[in-house]
């Protein structure tokens, strides 16, 4: 439910007029307004690329505009940089976290408050913020040793100890649990009867619809419209957002009895990175013409088990992972790739692709064997090409053709590559990190489908994803990650987002209790 | 107001324009250098740039001081493809300059014809078992290659003044840090009647063709890039990032040997404590100015001999110290990064987004 | 071992350390915040031989320390400039400040090649000089080996107290994230890289005014890079630096003194004195063979530029 809108008649908080932002390949604003209210909760909803992160970099003084004035309280305001943004009373979380690792939260916390409070002052106002706003965190800690949403608690803290006016949360919620999620709406909403205005980006309509009074909604850098989201549905809000509806995969029936092709049996590993999760005894099967999805909150293991069954990560003993019926744990990467595994990685930029090489440069990284693209030693640039060619066209790439960067690539388009480069190669196993990450709708229906046919093919798919929303469209059973143990695998149909979301605390039946602050941490 | 603005693209002019802006920015701050010290910079230009190459000696002259530095720099290209930096070339010559010495001097009553070949192999093999120990402390204990490689440099210095001194000194030699001359089947013939230029020069341009095969056409040599631009890729996709320092280094070392072997049975025809004139060193700058690539490798190398040879020049007839041609060696590289920034930046005038 | 002899080893084993504490120290703060640059070597032998002219030219050491500093300095900016502002690869542009340092100073030191300075008197404290042993070792020293002690007890302090340092520390681990909360980024790297090489100056200085004193091509020998290898040996913390360094000038004075000892040993006075190189080498390979060490300690950006976006 939302909270009663706050009075109009005021000055608002802040004006936006006009701002444009261009970079040199792209116009990422163009002609925004926007008008926030105090006390109110104003979501700016738009999809991947939309420019909702643009405008509120440019808002807090990260970037500057091209062009457009930014009034503030009714005054025009310019906003060189953080900390003029932070003396005019705005605060940011950001998405992907501005915290130093190796620092105590108190030492993160004394960075960005002006002026030079002692530690010890610090870390009882820090405590006495934390208690009021329901954000419990121990201020000792290091940072490298919280979890994700701790962390955000960490951001969170930062911004009201310096009594903020209004707060900027760029797509809060894609690292919390849904209980998590509930209890940050509790605080903002606090918040805003406190009379800070926030500034909510997200991309998720039914949160939006919860939690936020106004919405403005972004398209192609543009304002496609204003609304009250508690008057919409999910549908409209959508059709303002995406210019149409939002599309639907077809997923029939999973086939049943397919052979077991990734097999991890009793899996542990101690993880390599000192910040990382070690792996427990993990337990997994992922047979022939089925998706089987794994859900949980970033930094719970998934990018171990990721590697340690792509064979990035190498493992000392060969019986935990078995692919195709093979002991494949000592195998490295490219000889489990020989097994028939194929593997959609979360970063593309960097991993799954390499930045400044060529479509069909990018083509040899993976698919050199599987697709014949080497020859006696040597590269086949024409048959490298042609196979780039195909899954440009395939997959429907956006791209100057096969001679084109990686980099030049939209995010969704190279993951539409990417995908495409291992769907070609004919896997037996499928594994997919993260599949529509940052990528427009449109392209994510497009790659789920993609997904979902390769099952109806045959192919054995594993999925791991942060979106629950995904996980319940294309999978046909789900299992949860939580501080490096894996729940049992549950047909979707048997399962709910509630029920899901409990397990994400690592709380599922036939756990091995986990000790208070584990279970804490693991939300 | 001047600033910079990120290109959309690299720009794939400016990578090639860029080492000629360095190469001429360097020949305007040489003339500025000139004119400080009371020289001449028109004269002084003209000891650099047109004396060298002013007839065919001069030529192959300016051939003969390229061939270790297209060696060197070739086989530095290759690691630093891949983000292997191996900075001790300069020792990895030297020692291979030791090993064809110890054949030289081991058979130094043979005159067969297989002589030069073993001495080739041997240089080959002293310069890679030289690089190998970087290699082999990266790749088992994570050691920093490039101080490993660099202390190695001083090893190896220290240790051929150890032999010139000691055990391998010319006993006829009138106590000079050398060892005796290399007898005829010990040296390289040469390739151009009446200089001294010789076959070294041909195992230099055999060495970029196979070069610029592997960078560009191999597998191998795929993988070695994707490693370089990309390490995590390069573990995505299976590549193993060990055989890749391996290869960068053992690449480098043998390079840097064979250049070591023909330096002495070339124009030294001994091995001496002043073996190298910086060549490991001054390599590393023809890699970068020649973009790591073969072709370009061939043109930086002339480029850099002609700084060699005119540092000479300059010596004998304007009296001042030839270590003015590191110093224009030095303000080359430095000219090179900052030139590169307009691949990716373009400069314009104004305010960002005027 | 007679106590004279001990005294000795002790005092000449301060001053080999000397100059890696000072160069040290510094390159460790410009790597704390972010920024790795090889050129410690060119900035000590531009440091060296400027500190010899002007000392030679005025015949005042303070003046010539000032020199070294002023030279390593100006080494430092143009590596800044190149990295901070122009984003050029820092390996690359280090090696290219080596190549560069070492060969502009045999350019500018030719003509004092056969020059010698007059020792520089030590400053002997009064009373703590007189304990036995090690009194006229720590105590009866030059005035740079207590400007070193000094300098590693304000490293130490701003690195670990003083809320600077802390901002150096965050601006070395996450570039962007220091930006984002609003720090000058690239100012603050410019002055850590400054003060880098300011101390490598300083260090180079120290070469060719105290220890020697004479200037020589090639006097550096390495000591900018084993300074490189020590901050990697101590792990980016200042105690370790100390410690380090006063092993390597261990290892360096002990190989002198077998040579300079007369003992009849049959090993050659090279292989004795590459000691400090493979010292070196065993060092990075007994600390490097543990990668969560490097991994936890090592500042995070380091070596990667880091440009705001406009």
């Amino acid at each position: 439910m939302s909270s009663p809108s706050p009075t109009a008649g005021t000055t608002p908080r802040l004006r936006l007029a006009g701002i444009r932002k261009v970079y040199p390949t792209v116009v990422a604003n163009d002609g925004i307004d926007l008008t926030v209210e105090p006390g109110e909760i104003h979501a700016v909803l738009g999809e991947n690329g939309a420019g909702k992160s643009t405008l509120m970099k440019i808002i807090y003084g990260v970037t500057r505009p091209s062009a457009g004035e930014i009034h503030w309280e009714g005054e025009r305001v310019e906003v060189a940089n953080p900390a003029r943004a932070r003396a005019l009373g705005i605060g940011m979380v950001f998405q992907h976290f501005s915290l130093f690792e190796t620092l105590t939260v108190a030492e993160n916390v004394a960075l960005a408050l002006p002026g030079r409070p002692p530690l010890a002052e610090l870390t009882q106002r820090i405590a006495e913020v934390s208690e009021h706003y329901g954000l419990p965190v121990d201020p000792r800690r290091h940072v490298h040793a919280l979890s994700v949403g701790e962390r955000q608690r960490v951001e969170i803290i930062r911004c009201l100890l310096q009594n903020p006016r209004l707060l900027i949360m760029d797509e809060p919620t894609s690292v919390l649990t849904p209980q998590a999620v509930r209890r940050l709406f509790d605080t903002l909403r606090m918040l805003s009867v406190e009379g800070c205005s926030i500034l909510y980006i997200s991309h998720k309509l039914d949160e939006i619809q919860e939690l936020c009074h106004t919405a403005t909604v972004l398209r192609g850098g543009r304002v496609t419209g204003h609304c009250k989201p508690a008057e919409e549905t999910p549908q409209s809000m959508a059709r303002l957002m995406i210019g149409k509806d939002l599309p639907v995969c077809e997923h029939g029936p999973a086939a049943t009895g397919g052979e077991a092709r990734l097999q991890l049996s009793g899996l542990s590993h101690a993880s390599d990175d000192p910040f990382g999760t070690d792996l427990r005894d993990i337990h997994l099967d992922v047979h022939a013409g089925e998706i089987v999805g794994i859900a949980g909150v970033s930094g719970n293991g998934q990018q171990e088990l990721l590697r340690a069954i792509s064979g990035e990560e190498r493992i000392a003993e060969k019986f935990p992972v078995r692919i195709g019926g093979v002991e494949a744990g000592r195998l490295n990467a490219a000889q489990r790739r020989r097994l028939g595994l194929c593997f959609v990685p979360e970063e593309r930029l960097g991993r799954g692709a390499v930045p400044s090489m060529s479509l069909a440069d990018n083509a040899v990284l993976t698919a050199a064997r599987n697709a014949g693209l080497v020859r006696g030693g040597f590269l086949s640039f024409a048959r490298a090409r042609r196979f780039a060619a195909e899954c440009i066209e395939r997959f429907d790439v956006r791209s100057g053709g096969p001679r084109a960067a990686a980099k030049s690539l939209s995010g969704g388009n190279l993951q539409k590559f990417i995908v495409g480069r291992e769907v070609l190669q004919t896997p037996r196993l499928l594994v997919c990190a993260q599949p529509t990450w940052g990528v427009d709708v449109g392209a994510a229906a497009f790659i789920r489908q993609a997904l979902i046919d390769l099952r109806n093919r045959g192919c054995a798919v594993l999925v791991i994803s942060e979106e629950l929303d995904e996980l319940f469209e294309i999978c046909d059973r789900i299992a949860v990650i939580a501080k490096g143990r894996l729940s049992p695998a549950r047909p979707v149909a048997e399962t709910s987002v509630e029920d899901i979301g409990v397990w994400m605390s690592g709380l599922w039946p036939g756990a091995e209790p986990l000790p208070a602050e584990v279970a804490d941490a693991a939300a | 107001m001047l600033r910079l603005e990120a290109r959309a693209e690299p720009s794939r002019l400016m990578s090639w324009c860029s080492p000629l802006l360095a190469a001429v920015l360097t020949l305007l701050a040489g003339m500025i250098i000139f004119w400080l010290l009371g020289k001449d910079p028109l004269q002084g230009l003209r000891y650099f740039l047109i004396h060298p190459v002013k007839d065919l000696y001069g030529v192959s002259e300016l051939l003969l001081k390229a061939t270790p530095l297209m060696l060197c720099a070739i086989g530095l290209a290759v690691g630093f493809r891949a983000n292997v930096w191996n900075i001790g070339a300069e020792g990895q010559f030297m020692l291979g300059a030791v090993g064809a010495t110890g054949v030289a001097l081991y058979f130094a009553e043979s005159d067969s014809a297989l002589i030069l070949p073993a001495m080739v192999v041997a240089g080959a093999a002293a310069g890679a078992a030289w690089a190998a120990i970087p290699a082999l402390l990266k790749t088992r204990f994570n050691a920093n290659e490039i101080l490993v490689s660099l202390m190695l440099v001083y090893v190896a210095q220290l240790s051929v003044s150890w032999l010139v001194f000691g055990p391998w000194r010319d006993p006829m030699g009138f106590g000079f840090p050398q060892t005796a001359m290399f007898h005829d089947a010990a040296l390289l013939p040469a390739v151009l009647e009446g200089t001294r230029l010789h076959l070294g020069f041909g195992f230099a341009l055999a060495a970029l063709a196979a070069g610029y095969v592997f960078i560009n056409r191999s597998y191998t040599g795929f993988k070695m890039r994707v490693a370089g631009e990309a390490a995590e890729a390069a573990r995505y996709a299976g590549f193993s990032a060990r055989r890749v320092i391996w290869i960068g280094l053992l690449t480098g070392g043998a390079a840097a040997g064979v250049a070591g072997m023909a330096e002495v049975a070339g124009p030294m025809g001994q091995l001496t404590d002043k073996i190298s004139f910086g060549y490991g060193f001054a390599a590393i700058i023809v890699a970068f100015v020649g973009r790591l690539s073969a072709p370009g490798i061939f043109l930086a190398s002339l480029l850099m001999a002609l700084l060699f040879i005119g540092g000479e020049q300059v010596q004998q007839y304007m009296n001042l110290p030839s270590s003015i041609s590191m110093v224009f060696q030095g303000l080359l590289l430095f000219f090179l990064l900052g030139s590169d920034v307009f691949i990716h930046y373009r400069l314009r005038f104004g305010r960002a987004g005027a | 071992m007679d106590g004279a002899l001990f005294t000795n080893m002790l005092f000449a084993t301060v001053v080999a350390g000397t100059p890696l504490i000072i160069v040290a120290l510094g390159l460790l703060v410009s790597e704390r915040a972010g920024v790795l640059n090889l050129g410690a070597e060119g900035m000590m032998a531009m440091g060296a031989v400027a500190a010899f002219a002007v000392t030679h030219a005025t015949g005042s050491p303070w003046l010539g320390v000032l020199a070294g500093l002023g030279a390593g300095m100006a080494m430092a900016l143009v590596f800044g400039f190149l990295t901070l502002t122009l984003q050029a690869n820092q390996v690359a542009s280090g090696l290219a400040l080596a190549i560069f340092g070492v060969g502009l100073s045999a350019f500018i030191g030719k003509p004092f090649e056969s020059v010698a300075l007059p020792t520089v008197p030590a400053i002997r404290i009064p009373f703590i000089a007189d304990i036995p042993l090690i009194g006229e070792a720590l105590y009866n020293q030059q005035a740079l080996v207590y400007f070193s002690w000094a300098l590693f007890w304000a490293v130490l302090w701003f690195l670990a107290r003083s809320r600077a340092g802390l901002v150096l520390r965050a601006v070395g681990e996450s570039p962007a994230a220091a930006h984002a909360i609003g720090y000058p980024v690239v100012l603050i790297r410019y002055l850590a890289v400054l003060f880098g090489g300011a101390m490598a100056g300083v260090g180079g200085a120290f070469l060719s005014v105290y220890y020697t004193p004479m200037w020589m091509e090639g006097m550096v020998a390495g000591r900018g890079w084993i300074a490189l290898a020590l901050v990697v040996f101590a792990t980016w913390r200042p105690l370790r630096v100390l410690v380090g360094a006063y092993l390597f000038g261990g290892v360096m004075i002990t190989q002198l003194f077998i040579q300079g000892s007369g003992l009849q040993i049959d090993f050659p006075s090279q292989f004795l004195s590459s000691l400090p190189y493979w010292a070196t080498i065993v060092v990075l390979v007994v600390i490097s063979r543990n990668p969560n060490l490097i991994r936890l300690n090592s500042p995070a950006s380091l070596g990667r530029s880091y440009r705001p976006d406009a």
